[in-house]
This record gives structure tokens, C-alpha cells and sequence, in this order.
């Protein structure tokens, strides 16, 4: 590298920060990870929509995928927990303070194994956090075992064939309340940085399956999570174009091609039409359609489906604009009376 | 099945006796879901009204509607108010458990019952009343449907004649049972209760020694159950998030603290809540809610009982290791396993104090009374977040169940202590802190919320191996160096948590000691055996785990100390064992019971006796 040019004037965000600020610590992963392209996403999700570091929570449970966070946003808050109860753990801080940004970072066997409990609930609940689920259909710590996503077929390294049906992650997420719920592969960099975009924007909760090859167990000929596979088999349901509530273009679109999602903070998803016309906020038909699409054997990416009208859990609990944890004890504590009050009864 | 057990040891006739004034235990069998409590709240609190210090002591079987119920109220002139062996009144409403609840009698006790059931024919050596309650409730209750539930307010009419409980009190606590929008239904109960209290006055001459008086021992006293006290508690302590899943005995607990909380919990200027409750999916999503609540910054706690405090293990030590603070209230049931749901024990001691893989210690508080409910559930909200640890308030069904009478619960005079939190401000001044660095040599580090807006305010909590500035490490020094301040923390902690109650007897050679609801057959049992044995004891009772200095003091002035338990396996002594050293180890004696019912004086005493070879 030379040293003798001089330095370009830096590159910020529209807050000012510079991308630098987004990242985390150095990646203990596998070269090849496909995790790590996740985090790098994510780096750049959170940097491009100027989001202030500050207000992100990161949650994980266990496992490979559960590291990285912290591997981005250095100065969020960062909470490795346990085993498959990420759900949990950020729901209660979502409880404490909901006008933190949270995000928690799940892998298939935290999700879909030990956590699929916590996962259906909090699904029900729709608590506001983008909820991505670094799918590798492996155990990656333990050296290789099947997870519960593993598709029907797939064969292990040892030869070993998962004769288990999978479970589908994006269609629990739609069948019991998720509001977003997008499927995607972390070598498709364009895509998952505008999922991962309309998730920041998106107040609800999303999930996001990403598969995410594991390069160490899963990467073989007969792996239905390897990178040549989903070469091969990733069919995008449309071409996504993220627009965030900060910029405001306009362009001509021929009618027909392109569906337009409104999200809350007035951010817009462009989906363009591709094979088909899909449309991610016609519950039943989504359902319907990557079912029919799973038996084909093909990945449907994109933008699965989106709600945009249903509740979170916190707006059902009548909670002021402070935060809970931060209120005082003249707001906490009744007073003098009223116990004299609770007393008088109870003579 | 009968739940009064055959007095062995010392045999009190009743016969020649005399009157028995202000000193008797009445026990209702019933049958569950027949609304019988209703009837037997307002015996209770109408002796409680005559100034006679009362106790009541429900006893129901894990089922809906259908199975065995028996309700015990003692009236203790001494203010005795656990339970009491032997049973000198019975009102036999239940077909089932009529023939036995009768021959488990003492002699000389008396018999309320339906005359159907002719149950005096199975002794002589009993007093009888026969009552034809259904040819009663008919002209009281037109409404057939209605008579199932108003029947039992016969017997308080037949019972509060027989005994002498005055007439206007039965009214007022009939009526404040009731409450103001009930008056009707509250009025049909008081027609019924006034038809038994006619038909005995008319038809049952007196021959039982048992009968009430006035006195003025519960003036200022409140009645109320240890779970609606501990909700108190923690609604006073400003509780904000509070998580659960329901088990029994725990579950009113939370209902009680949904009702206080409606209540005097909504900002009166903007009518948001300033708290929320949350049903989990189980006791793991129930603590986790908790952990990830306290980490945010709320004060954040859940109630369960055994099986719950099994499953929130892997979290609890979680929140010992990334230190994290948590209340968890454990309203302790018999187990293992399912158990007996709807029965008390003292089982979960050990287990709580060590729960969870590796080196784990957490603090348990151990309330005996509502008010002690009440203080400690506060208190515990202040440890945690000074401590920053998971603390635990361990009641039990007897306590978090049973309608308790009680002194009036003070104000809290300490304003809220929330422990070592930096605000952004604080870091501005710092430049950065340390989140497990021991600053003030008291093993606790400071911390700081999410959402801090601070570019030094984040740290990366994790429950895997973290040096002092949180980062991950696996290193031998930084796991033994945390460890061994996680040690000191747990030492802080003796100066922070409640002293134990001591009464030291200057002549006495043995003490007692013991924790929770033990307290009220302790207390009794010293009476009984300096009254009947002339035995002189001394008595500590715990109010916290870790021990602090007061134990080995209390064990050394005595040669032989008897540690009772309401388990199996000596739990309260195993601690003991665990922290002490040999020379007060080897002067602790076992006294236990483990029958699912509250520990009753006489069980202690009997113990105690035949170990001092009296």
C-alpha cells in the first residue's frame, strides 16, 4: 500500500458517521462463512440508513450465527444469551425500553430446535426487532449435525441422509404474526441489503431466513445448503429496490412492473416484477405459494410477506413515550395514601 | 382421607375441662367448588373482629370442583396462630369424609353436621349437633340452583351460636366479604346464616367447652394472604416489568399484583400504564423476559414455584455470571416433580441457593409473615440491582395461600436504590468504564443501559468467559479473577441482606433455629416445652441466605441446636453444612416434618423431646 497519496476527504452517513463506526469486532468464523456476509449487510444496512448506534440493541442466543454480534455495531448494546432464548431476552428489553432498535441474530438450530417455543411467541406477539435467522441447516460448534431446517434428502459429509421433514422458518413467521417475512442468501448481497433495509424501517417484528452456507459442514455435493446449490435453485421473487423515507426519487415505471410497500417510517419497497407478479401482503396466497414452490424444489427469495397494519405487542400495553426503565420513583412508587387506602380494606 | 392425625404422645381430655375460651382450632370439610370459602372467610374474620388473634389454614386438593376440602380456623387467646394438631370442633358438610373426619377426633370434640349422615352413631365420647341443612336452605334460597352455595352459610350461623360469635360481626364481615356491589347476594347468605343461628338457638343445647370472647389483640390488624402481601411489596418497590406463567401456588401472586397494579399504577396525568404484565409461554420465556428487562434497565421480576424454579435454572445462572439483576419470587410447594401442588414444604432451599451448572450462590430472602412479605419482596428489588444478581423471596404455600392476620404494612422509608448504573453524563466525566472491574472493592461493577448515548456507553454482555472490560476470554487468570470477585460480591452481600430474628435464652443449653413459616411452630414449641417440660431454648430465625455472623455466634452459645425443616433432606442444615465450619457443624441437630401440611408445634416438640431423651 502506498502512503504517500493523500487521504481521500472521509465518506460519512447522512448522520455524519462513518462506516467504520458500524462495525464490530474481528470475525472469529470460518473464511468463507457465509455469516460473515450477513454481518458485512448489516454493517452496511445500518450505516446507509443512519441509524444511530446508540439506539441498536443486539441480541443472540448460542451457536455459530450467535458470535456475530459482535462482530458489527461496536457501540450498540450487545446481549449473548442462552441456548435459543434470544426471544425471550430481547422481548423483556423491547419491555424496558421500546425505543431501543433491536435486532437479534438466531441460527437455525437456536431458532428452529431449541428456541422454536420462544420463536412461535414471540411471532404472536409481533414485538418490533428484525429477527434474522443465519440458516445453515448444520450444527456448526458441534462439528456438523442436522438441524431442524435441514431439508428432506439432504446428506451429511459422514454420508448420513436427513430423512426428517424441515421446518419452515418464513412460514411460521407468516402463519402466527410476524409483519415482515423475507427469505434470502447471503451471497446476494443486493437483495439482503434491501431486506435487511426495509426490516430497520419496518416497525414490527421481521424474520429473515438467510441461508447462509457453512463452508466447514455444509458445502458439499448433496448439501441442500451449499453455495452451489443455491446457485442453482435460489429463484428471487422480484428485484427489490429499497427506498428510504429520506430520499426521494421518482421514476417513470411502466405499470405492472413494479409493486410499491410502504413501510412506516415512509421508506418504500420497490418490488419488480420478475417470472411471476407476486404479492407479499395477500397472506393465503404467499402461504400457498412457497409451499407449492418448496415441493419443486425451488428457493424462493425476496420479500415473502409484509403487514403493515397489524399491532406490535407493545402498543397493546397503553405505555407512555418513556421508557420503562427509565421512569422515576415519583411515577413507580404509589403514595402514602394509597396504601393507607389498601390497608382500610383489608381490616 | 382425613387430614388430622392421631395426637400420640400427650392426651388431653376435654371432658373436665371446663370452658375452652379463645383457645380452639374449628376444621370445615367441605367439598371443592361447593363455595364453602365464602362461608368460612367470614367464620374467620368474624373472630377476628371479636379482637381474638385467628388463623385459617385452607387445605384443598389439586381438582376444580368435586374432591375433598378442609378448612381450619384457630382461635389463640396466646396469639398461636400456626397450625394445630388436634381438631376440637368439626363441621362435617362432606358425605365423603364424614366417617373419618369423626374418628380422628379427640375425645370431646365437638360435631356439626347434616343430620342425614348420622355420624353420631360412630362414637359416645363425642358432643353432637345434627343440623337438617337441606330442609333449612329451602325456605331461605327460593332458587334451587342457589342452595348448593348458600347451604354453607348455615353453619356459620350454627357454629357462631354454638361458640358465642356475636351476631352483628358475622353481618359485618358477611357483608365486607360480599362488598358493595354484592348486597344482594350478600343479603340471601345473611338470611341463611340466620336461619342456622335460629334453628341452634331453638333446637341445639350447649354441651362442648369451646366458646369465644371478646378481646382486643387484633385492633390495627389486617387480614391478607402472603402472595396479595408480596405483590404489595413489589408494587412498592416500583416494579415495572413483571413476567410470569401459571403455576400453582404462585398464580395469585401475579393476579393479586394485576388488580393493585390497575389500580394504582396508571400515571393519573397521561392514563398510560407505567408498568407491564406479561403471560409467558413458559417459566423459561417468563425469567428470560426478566434477564433481558433488568439488562434494559426496568425492575423487572416473575413468581413461580418448584417446577418453574427448575426450569429457569440454565437462565439464573446467567444472571449470576453476566450479572444481571432479577427478583424471582418462589412460592415453594411440595415436590419433586409434580408433587403435591396444593401442599406446602419448605423444598426448594438448597436448589434455589445453588441453582444452576457451575459455581452459582444466589440470595434468598425468607419471609414467615405478610408483613415480612411484604418488606422482603421490596427488599429484594434493591439487592438485585445493587448487586446486580438474581434474588430470590422464598414463601410457601402455607404463607403465600393462607389468609394471614397481620400488623398493617408501613411505607417504605428508603427511597429506591438502583444501584451502580453510569448515564451518559457519568461518562462524559469518566471518559469510559470497565463493566466488571471492581472499583469499589465490593465486587460489584458498574453498568450501563442500552440506549445510552454515550460512544463509551456499550458493552457486550455474554455468558461465556469475559475479562474485566467484557470482552470474550477463555483465559485461566480472567476466569479465576472473575470468579473470585463474584465470591467477594457474594460476601458484600451479608452486609446488605436482613438479620435474623434472636431470642437468647441466658439459661438455655439448646436452641432452635429456623426460617419461614417454621417460625410459628418454633415459637410454640419453646412454650410447650418450657411449659410442659421445663425446658429453656434459645431461638434464631433466618431471614436470609447467605448466612451472616449471627448464625455461628447463636450456634456457639449453645451445646445442641436443633435446625427444623419442612423437607426431607435437611435442606436448611445442608446450607448450613456448606458454609460452616465443623466446630458449629457438629452442634446442629435435625428437627424435620415433610407432610405437605404447615408445621404444627407439637411435631417440633415430640422431635425435640426424644432427642433430649426427656
Amino acid at each position: 500500500m502506498s502512503t504517500t497519496a493523500t487521504p481521500p476527504p472521509k465518506k460519512v452517513n447522512r448522520i455524519g458517521l462513518e462506516v467504520l463506526q458500524y462495525r464490530g469486532g474481528k470475525t472469529t468464523l470460518c473464511a468463507g462463512c457465509g455469516h460473515n456476509a450477513i454481518t458485512e449487510r448489516i454493517i452496511e444496512a445500518f450505516y446507509e440508513m443512519g441509524v444511530e448506534p446508540y439506539k441498536v440493541a443486539k441480541f443472540s442466543g448460542i451457536g455459530c450465527s450467535s458470535k456475530s454480534p459482535a462482530y458489527f455495531l461496536n457501540s450498540a448494546h450487545g446481549f449473548n444469551s442462552v441456548h435459543g432464548r434470544a426471544p425471550a431476552v430481547s422481548t423483556g428489553a423491547m419491555l424496558a425500553n421500546h425505543n431501543l432498535i433491536g435486532i437479534v441474530v438466531s441460527g437455525d438450530g437456536d431458532t428452529a430446535s431449541i428456541g422454536i417455543g420462544q420463536f412461535m411467541h414471540m411471532l404472536r406477539r409481533n414485538i418490533p426487532l428484525i429477527y434474522i435467522i443465519e440458516n445453515n441447516g448444520v450444527y456448526g460448534l458441534t462439528k456438523g449435525q442436522f438441524s431442524a431446517t435441514a431439508d428432506l434428502g439432504a446428506r451429511l459429509k459422514t454420508g448420513i441422509v436427513n430423512d426428517l421433514p424441515a421446518i419452515d422458518t418464513c412460514l411460521a413467521g407468516i402463519e402466527l404474526g410476524a409483519t415482515l417475512v423475507a427469505r434470502s442468501f447471503s451471497g446476494d448481497k443486493r437483495q439482503l441489503l434491501a431486506i435487511l433495509k426495509a426490516a430497520i424501517a419496518h416497525k414490527g417484528l421481521s424474520v429473515l431466513d438467510v441461508i447462509s452456507p457453512c463452508t466447514t459442514f455444509n458445502d458439499h455435493e448433496g448439501s441442500t445448503k451449499s453455495y452451489s446449490y443455491m446457485k442453482d435453485h435460489d429463484e428471487p421473487l422480484h428485484e427489490l429496490d429499497f427506498v428510504p423515507f429520506y430520499q426521494d426519487i421518482s421514476v417513470e415505471i411502466a405499470e405492472g412492473e413494479v409493486r410499491e410497500v410502504e413501510l412506516h417510517d415512509g421508506s418504500r419497497l420497490r418490488l419488480k416484477k420478475l417470472e411471476r407478479d407476486y404479492d407479499p401482503t395477500d397472506r393465503i396466497r404467499a402461504l400457498n405459494f412457497i409451499h407449492e414452490s418448496a415441493s419443486s424444489g425451488v428457493v424462493l427469495t425476496g420479500i415473502l410477506y409484509v403487514d403493515n397494519k397489524r399491532k406490535t405487542f407493545l402498543d397493546m400495553l397503553n405505555l407512555g413515550d418513556a421508557p420503562l426503565g427509565t421512569l422515576p420513583e415519583a411515577k413507580t412508587r404509589p403514595d402514602q395514601r394509597d396504601l393507607d387506602l389498601i390497608m382500610e380494606e383489608l381490616r | 382421607m382425613s387430614t388430622t392425625e392421631i395426637t400420640s404422645v400427650v392426651s388431653r381430655s376435654k371432658e373436665t375441662a371446663g370452658d375452652v375460651v379463645n383457645d380452639f382450632s374449628i376444621q370445615i370439610a367441605t367439598v371443592n367448588g361447593s363455595g364453602s370459602q365464602t362461608a368460612n372467610n367470614v367464620l374467620m374474620r368474624s373472630i377476628f373482629q371479636m379482637g381474638i388473634p385467628v388463623s385459617g389454614k385452607n387445605l384443598f386438593p389439586s381438582n376444580i370442583a368435586g374432591l375433598p376440602t378442609w378448612f381450619t380456623i384457630r382461635a389463640s387467646k396466646h396469639g398461636w396462630i400456626g397450625r394445630k394438631k388436634e381438631i376440637d370442633f368439626l363441621v362435617a358438610m362432606n358425605p365423603e369424609t364424614a366417617r373419618d373426619d369423626v374418628m380422628r377426633l379427640d375425645a370431646g370434640a365437638a360435631v356439626v353436621y347434616d343430620e342425614t349422615l348420622k355420624l353420631n352413631t360412630l362414637r359416645d365420647d363425642l358432643h353432637f349437633y345434627p343440623v337438617p341443612f337441606d330442609k333449612l336452605v329451602a325456605p331461605v334460597c327460593p332458587e334451587a340452583k342457589l342452595r348448593k352455595l348458600v347451604r354453607n352459610m348455615i353453619y356459620d350461623g350454627v357454629v357462631g351460636h354454638l361458640i358465642g360469635i356475636e351476631m352483628e360481626e358475622i353481618h359485618k364481615a358477611l357483608f365486607k366479604q360480599f362488598g358493595p356491589k354484592k348486597v344482594k347476594a350478600a343479603e340471601l347468605n345473611w338470611n341463611a346464616v340466620q336461619a342456622g343461628r335460629d334453628y341452634a338457638a331453638a333446637n341445639l343445647p350447649k354441651t362442648d367447652p369451646c366458646r369465644v370472647e371478646r378481646m382486643n389483640e387484633t385492633a390495627g390488624k389486617i387480614i391478607i394472604d402472603g402472595n396479595a402481601a408480596a405483590a404489595l411489596g413489589c408494587m412498592f418497590a416500583g416494579v415495572t416489568v413483571v413476567t410470569w406463567y401459571p403455576i400453582t401456588p404462585s398464580t395469585s401472586l401475579i393476579e393479586s399484583l394485576m388488580g393493585y397494579m390497575r389500580r394504582f399504577r396508571i400515571d393519573k396525568e397521561t392514563g398510560k400504564a407505567t408498568f407491564a404484565i406479561v403471560q409467558a409461554e413458559d417459566e423459561l420465556a417468563a425469567v428470560g423476559m426478566v434477564i433481558g428487562a433488568s439488562w434494559a434497565g426496568a425492575r423487572a421480576m416473575t413468581a413461580t414455584s418448584g417446577p418453574g424454579i427448575s426450569l429457569m435454572s440454565e437462565f439464573v445462572g446467567l444472571g449470576y455470571y453476566a450479572e444481571i439483576p432479577a427478583v424471582i419470587i418462589d412460592v415453594q410447594r411440595v415436590g419433586p416433580s409434580t408433587g403435591l401442588p396444593t401442599r406446602t414444604m419448605q423444598g426448594d432451599l438448597l436448589s434455589t441457593a445453588l441453582l444452576s451448572h457451575g459455581d452459582t450462590r444466589h440470595p434468598l430472602l425468607l419471609p414467615s409473615s405478610p408483613e415480612e412479605c411484604f418488606t422482603m419482596a421490596g427488599a429484594a428489588f434493591d439487592l438485585a440491582e445493587r448487586f446486580q444478581t438474581p434474588v430470590f423471596v422464598m414463601l410457601d404455600l402455607d404463607l403465600g395461600m393462607n389468609n394471614w392476620m397481620a400488623d398493617a404494612f408501613h411505607y417504605p422509608e428508603e427511597p429506591i436504590h438502583r444501584g451502580k448504573v453510569l448515564t451518559a453524563e457519568d461518562l462524559a466525566r469518566l471518559g469510559g468504564f470497565a463493566r466488571y472491574k471492581d472499583v469499589d472493592g465490593d465486587g460489584v461493577g458498574y453498568r450501563t443501559l442500552p440506549g445510552t448515548n454515550h460512544p463509551a456507553a456499550a458493552y457486550f454482555t455474554r455468558g461465556s468467559g469475559h475479562n474485566e472490560s467484557s470482552g470474550y476470554s477463555e483465559r485461566p487468570e480472567d476466569y479465576i479473577n472473575n470468579m473470585d470477585r463474584l465470591d467477594r460480591k457474594f460476601e458484600s452481600l451479608k452486609e446488605h441482606v436482613p438479620a435474623p430474628e434472636i431470642v437468647i435464652d441466658q439459661r438455655a443449653s439448646i436452641g432452635l433455629i429456623c426460617c419461614g413459616t417454621s417460625r410459628y411452630a418454633a415459637e410454640e414449641s419453646r412454650d410447650q416445652l418450657l411449659r410442659e417440660y421445663g425446658v429453656e431454648s434459645s431461638y434464631l430465625r433466618l431471614k436470609a441466605y447467605p448466612f451472616t455472623n449471627e448464625l455461628k455466634d447463636f450456634i456457639a452459645r449453645h451445646s445442641r441446636v436443633y435446625v427444623i425443616d419442612q423437607n426431607r433432606d435437611r435442606q436448611l442444615l445442608g446450607l448450613m453444612r456448606l458454609d460452616l465450619d465443623t466446630q458449629y457443624v457438629e452442634r446442629l441437630r435435625s428437627v424435620r416434618y415433610y407432610g405437605g401440611l404447615p408445621l404444627d408445634a407439637r411435631t417440633v416438640t415430640d422431635d425435640i423431646v426424644s432427642q433430649e431423651g426427656l
